[in-house]
């Protein structure tokens, strides 16, 4: 091991230390086994260190993670993550598509988030195409995108939750999810793989409706996350289990790509929302949560904190949303109205087209950053002057956080493994595209 | 020289103060200054960047094969600064059996990206730590993101059962 990297290692290790003294003495005890000073060597062939296989299929690595685990006793040594069980090639599945048929493979790189995921690269393209998206389509997107942030935080404290073993929030926050699925079924007909946000606009007109439906679920959630907070921030195992644990120097995780929940709960106050606003986020009034404790409940702290935010922010667009077109004023990309198409000739014309030969981009490169639920996401998109994307490259969040995985795990007990992999909400279908 | 329009970027006039060489082209972008720099100079360029301008992060990195033009590759570091919010993009053209040096030593994060690049395009980094395939299975031949990758078609050949 490098001087430096052995430097950082007893910082850490020194730093969770200092947390660990005030909770009990035996997980003191186990700190001062990882230090591996202290501790005889192992004989040859005893069962002390050993290897252990955590994964593809380990029900708390949500999805296929494998991460092999070196432990001495119950402390692990080192981690290391392997990744590419769910790797289906959608990057490569982008460059025969036309633009508009890769908006339905962006619903499945990360299923928990598919809005964030259209918007992403549809603000890409539009970017290539210099499109102007009216008020509407920014604001409805604002909307849905918050609504599907919290959809996806409900999902991840429910499982966090029901690893440590709290398992009534797990059924109370499916509820409340499912609830948000039925808006998003409202809206494009779908629960989960929405594909609602296209290039140019939205798919379809907002149903009838929406509006009442929307406020009944906000109802709902503005005092389901206080009831889930308390039930939790009140129970004395949920804290010996999420203080003090799964903690990382802040330059080491900026230095390793972490980004979103896991980093503000660091201290940083990072943000694409505020940093580069995108589709009027600009107007809307919200915090960034941040918190400086850096453990497992910092980070339950903080996605907490943002779920309300992006409720405060439904409201704002439920109250503020401005009329006018839902999709871009640009007929050869955005498919006509079904009416016009029966009257107009131009109409059925640019549809014909759309549909058989999509429309062609200017050569150009754009890299579009937005903030999904998990953090820093992003689509390189590269076009070369055709119909169909010559490269589409999707900077996952989830990809990212979890090389943090194993400098997390080094000298944790393999208890608090399943803690810190929860706190990190990642997604398999993200991390392996 | 670098165009008027990248000039008054002070990030792009600091490498090209500091390292003449680097700066092989450069231009604005649609979203930010994008700087194409020497394969050889990619590595204190990136120092540079961390350690004096302020890119304490690295997005992203990842490849474009423009086959069948040459040069072939094109890799692009997509770098952040937190302290100035700023974003900028490198560009390193590679040709096909041309090693390039690993950025791993001044962003710890680099390291699963060039292991991606490395897996779907057979683009070789120098001095990375562990440079091996990490999303397609270690045995897999080729590199599925290469132009001249089939999309479909399975290798496995029924014949031989």
């Amino acid at each position: 091991m490098a001087p430096a990297q052995a430097d950082q290692k007893d910082t850490a290790m020194i730093e969770g230390k200092a947390h660990v003294e005030s909770l009990d003495a035996e997980r003191e005890l186990s700190v001062e086994d990882l230090s591996g000073i202290e501790l005889p060597p192992a004989r040859p062939g005893s069962s002390r260190r050993f290897t252990l296989n955590m994964g593809p299929q380990h029900p708390s690595t949500h999805g296929v993670l494998r991460v092999v685990l070196e432990l001495d006793g119950e402390t692990i040594i080192k981690a290391r993550p392997e990744i590419g069980y769910l790797h289906t090639g959608i990057e490569k599945q982008c460059e025969t598509r036309k633009y508009q048929q890769v908006i339905p493979l962006t619903d499945r790189v990360d299923y928990l988030s598919n809005l964030n995921n259209n918007l992403c690269y549809s603000l890409a393209v539009e970017r290539l195409l210099a499109l102007e998206i009216p008020p509407k389509a920014q604001w409805m997107r604002v909307m849905l995108c918050e609504l599907t942030r919290v959809a996806s935080h409900l999902i991840w404290l429910g499982t966090h939750a029901l690893d440590i073993g709290a398992m009534s929030v797990y059924f109370y926050c499916f509820r409340e999810r499912e609830e948000i699925l039925k808006i998003f079924e409202m809206f494009s007909g779908q629960r989960m793989m929405t594909s609602y946000i296209r290039i140019g606009g939205l798919a379809l007109e907002p149903p009838r409706g929406w509006h009442q439906a929307i406020s009944k679920v906000l109802e709902r959630l503005v005092l389901g996350i206080d009831e889930y907070q308390n039930l939790l921030t009140s129970n004395p195992i949920w804290l010996n289990r999420t203080r003090g644990v799964g903690m990382l120097p802040v330059d080491v995780m900026i230095d390793l790509g972490v980004t979103g929940p896991m980093l503000r709960a660091a201290g940083v106050n990072m943000d694409t929302r505020k940093d580069c606003p995108h589709s009027s986020y600009e107007l809307f009034d919200f915090d960034v949560p941040t918190r400086t404790a850096n453990d497992v409940f910092a980070r339950f702290e903080v996605r907490m904190e943002e779920m309300r935010q992006s409720v405060r922010i439904v409201k704002q667009a439920l109250d503020g949303m401005p009329s006018g077109p839902w999709q871009a004023d640009a007929p050869h990309v955005v498919l006509p109205d079904r009416e016009r198409m029966k009257t107009q000739m131009e109409s059925l014309i640019y549809h014909f087209k759309i549909v058989t030969e999509g429309f062609r981009v200017p050569a150009g490169s754009a890299y579009q950053v937005v903030e999904s639920p998990r953090g820093e996401l992003a689509y390189y998109v590269v076009s070369d002057g055709t119909a169909n994307p010559h490269r589409v490259f999707m900077r996952t969040p989830s990809f990212a956080n979890l090389q943090a995985l194993g400098a997390m795990l080094e000298g944790v007990l393999i208890a608090d493994s399943i803690a810190i992999m929860g706190s990190m909400d990642f997604v398999l279908g993200d991390v392996d595209r | 020289m670098l165009p008027e329009s990248v000039a008054e970027n002070s990030t792009a006039a600091a490498i090209a103060q500091r390292l003449p060489d680097a700066i092989v082209d450069a231009k604005m972008a649609i979203d930010g200054p994008v700087l194409t720099i020497a394969a050889k100079e990619i590595l204190p360029a990136c120092g540079l960047l961390k350690q004096s301008l302020g890119f304490e992060r690295i997005s992203a990195i990842t490849g474009v094969d423009w086959w069948p033009g040459v040069p072939r590759f094109e890799l692009v570091y997509f770098l952040h600064s937190l302290r100035h919010n700023a974003r900028l993009r490198l560009i390193v053209r590679l040709e096909e059996d041309q090693p390039v040096d690993s950025v791993c030593a001044v962003w710890r994060g680099a390291n699963w990206y060039e292991r991606e690049v490395f897996d779907l395009f057979g683009v070789h980094f120098r001095n990375h730590p562990n440079l091996e395939r990490i999303l397609m299975p270690a045995d897999w031949e080729g590199y599925p993101l290469r132009k001249d990758y089939p999309v479909h078609g399975h290798r496995y050949s029924y014949q031989d059962e």
